[in-house]
């Protein structure tokens, strides 16, 4: 008989590694809003928000790839050259419509994930490895398709540039296409049989085969899922700040990756949920938006930034440990 | 497979041997002093403005024919080939933007030696291997525009923060350090320099740190990016943030990247070393160091039409003037050349 009581329900609420996170955040907040009152206003929370919206984006794909035991590190570079070619097509053509734009970015992440699977799942080399190599791979193609060159806000389409920004129901496109992207994959993870796979893979690939699982086609599919995300993260990236750069998200698979892991993705593979992702970014986007505010010395920024990830993480680790003594425990009584 | 290699190899070093040296010339007459502006390469309308500047020069001084030259590609193999060729010709002067500081030196000494006179302009050669290097500005008159920018377009009043690339970038870091010291002079007194922020030359992180400017300092009326990623960063979250005409953008940025932004109104004028005053300016110091009214000095001033002297310092490094200030009446005829 399941225990249905208010009590249990909040400690059950608890125990799960959203909720640590959700703690932190709201630890978090108190002193940024004493030591920066504006942070918690509407505006400055859609802010966080929208800039939010393209590492979300992102992290779902890392996710994918985490789970599955793997690692994608051509991420940044995979929204460098999608970017650079969406920016380049709207420069060409103005009238090109945004719609297409974000299809013609999934397209392309799509071809550069299926090269990444395919050498993981076929070409046996291990997923840190490829990616290592096609993180340079894929930036030195958006050097080769720009000759160097950028496309800056002067050059593109109003309707592109427009496009991020423009709102519905008070909510921005960017927003909207962010949600859209969680909600789909939050189904995809639960419900799918696809989804559920992935986690098989990731947790116990010899079993997974003997229930016949497909191990390799598990292994493109997460790199697809990444690749169309980063695609889809480029084409909005380059609208919503404007400008086409080589160098655009340089370092971002570090972001991914810390959002994934803040989430309680375990780095292993197997385990970790969307909700986490999610929350995961939010906590890594209030970091970063806060500590620019909080008359911090720059110096100091980054070496605090480091310091709260870790300190997240550890509590994290350590709740889920308690957790894991106290299963061990129930087992052997 | 050894021999198609072979091949393609013969292939291009024929090509290049053909294509080498594009010019840009007009005919010669006798007792003509030939100047040659060599650029870092073919099919950049940065030189092609340098070159634009120094015929304005040579038809002001009369009795020059200017010729522009540069490789194909930006290589220094490229540049040395076509000084071997210029020294053939027996031209009288050279000013050579490097693309390599030192590897230029041993053919630069070579043709001072056959009397050619040379200097390096825009990216500069190493001293032994020109007389004169002219630099398009110092970090003093930098940073003590950046100031002067800022004042104009906020009344001489208000907040202003700075938002440079990393905090390790030892050009911005000498220009803030002048803007601070320019900042102390009486008429910018309601001025504050209330913060320096890094966006690392990163589009993202600039434009969320130009967010938190605004977010941070009510009394905030412009935002300094003398870094060019910065400035078009922060410009499009003022934009975005609808605080055009409230907060003031100004900095360093390439006209052809920022005029949407100042015609539009949201960073009224911004400031940059302009390539047809280089090419202006290098063609006079030739022409006096020809005529041998110029030797290179320490201390030495060379007049230079419309620029004014120009003071040579330690090392023959001369600074040509504070950069050339872009706003929307300039613009779009500078957009179109770099």
């Amino acid at each position: 008989m399941p225990d249905l009581t208010f009590s249990s329900f909040v400690k059950k609420a608890l125990a799960r590694r959203e909720a640590t996170l959700i703690l932190l955040l709201v630890v978090l907040l108190v002193p940024i809003s004493i030591r920066s009152p504006q942070f918690l206003s509407a505006k400055n929370i859609s802010t966080i928000l929208n800039d939010m919206a393209i590492l979300a984006i992102v992290a779902i794909g890392e996710f994918y790839v985490i789970l599955s035991n793997g690692i994608d590190l051509s991420v940044g570079s995979i929204i460098a050259f999608t970017g650079m070619a969406t920016g380049m097509i709207n420069q060409a053509d103005h009238g090109f419509p945004p719609i297409l734009l974000l299809c013609v970015g999934m397209g392309i992440g799509l071809l550069m994930g299926l090269f990444n699977g395919v050498l993981v799942a076929y070409g046996k080399i291990p997923p840190i490895i490829t990616t290592l190599g096609t993180v340079n791979i894929y930036r030195g193609m958006t050097f080769l398709l720009s000759g160097g060159t950028w496309v800056t806000a002067d050059e593109m389409g109003t309707a592109y540039v427009g496009f991020p920004r423009h709102t519905f129901l008070g909510i921005s496109n960017l927003l909207w296409i962010a949600f859209l992207v969680i909600a789909v994959f939050y189904y995809f993870s639960r419900f799918s049989r696809t989804g559920r796979e992935v986690y098989a893979i990731g947790g116990n690939p010899t079993a997974a085969k003997f229930v016949g699982v497909n191990e390799s086609r598990i292994r493109v599919v997460v790199f697809l899922i990444s690749g169309m995300l980063c695609g889809l993260a480029g084409a909005l990236w380059t609208a919503r700040y404007a400008s086409a750069v080589n160098e655009m998200a340089t370092g971002f698979e570090m972001q991914a990756v810390a959002a994934c892991v803040l989430g309680g993705v375990n780095f292993s593979g197997g385990s970790g949920g969307i909700i986490g992702v999610v929350l995961g970014t939010l906590f890594l986007g209030v970091v970063t938006n806060a500590l620019p505010v909080v008359y911090l010395s720059v110096f100091w920024q980054t070496f605090v930034q480091g310091l709260i990830i870790l300190i997240a993480l550890t509590l994290n680790t350590v709740s889920d440990q308690r957790k894991m003594k106290k299963l061990l425990a129930q087992r052997r009584g | 497979m050894k021999k198609a290699l072979l091949i393609v190899l013969i292939a291009a070093m024929v090509l290049t041997g053909v294509f080498a040296q594009g010019t840009k010339e007009s005919a010669t007459m006798a007792g003509e002093k030939q100047i040659v502006i060599l650029g870092k390469s073919m099919g950049n309308g940065f030189f092609d403005a340098v070159f634009k500047g120094s015929e304005e020069a040579a038809a002001e001084l009369g009795g020059i024919k200017t010729t522009y030259m540069a490789p194909p590609q930006a290589t220094a193999e490229g540049q040395i080939e076509i000084i071997e060729s210029l020294i053939a010709q027996k031209v009288s002067g050279i000013a050579i933007s490097a693309n390599d500081a030192d590897a230029l030196i041993p053919v630069a000494k070579k043709a001072m030696a056959a009397g050619i006179k040379v200097i390096s302009y825009d990216s500069g050669i190493n001293p032994g291997g020109r007389t004169i290097d002219l630099l398009p500005s110092n970090p003093e008159l930098i940073g003590r525009q950046q100031i002067q920018l800022a004042a104009e377009l906020t009344n001489y009043t208000g907040d202003v923060a700075v938002l440079s690339a990393s905090a390790q970038a030892t050009n911005q870091n000498l220009w803030i350090e002048w803007m601070k010291e320019e900042i102390k002079k009486p008429e910018y007194s309601k001025m504050k320099l209330v913060e320096v922020v890094y966006g690392d030359d990163a589009p993202d992180k600039s434009y969320r740190e130009a967010n938190a400017l605004m977010q941070k300092y009510s009394n905030l009326k412009a935002i300094i990016c003398p870094t060019t990623v910065g400035l078009l960063a922060t410009a499009q979250a003022v934009k975005d943030a609808g605080k055009t005409g409230v907060v003031e953008v100004t900095g360093l940025g390439l006209p052809s990247e920022m005029k949407g932004y100042i015609l539009d109104g949201t960073c009224r004028q911004m400031a940059l070393w302009n390539p047809i005053d280089l090419g202006y300016s290098s063609t006079y110091i030739l022409n006096g160091m020809i005529e041998g009214t110029v030797t290179g000095a320490t201390g030495e001033a060379i007049s230079a039409g419309r620029m004014g002297d120009i003071k040579v310092e330690d090392n023959g490094i001369a600074f040509m003037s504070t950069p050339y200030v872009f706003n929307k009446d300039n613009i779009e005829k500078f957009a179109a050349i770099y």
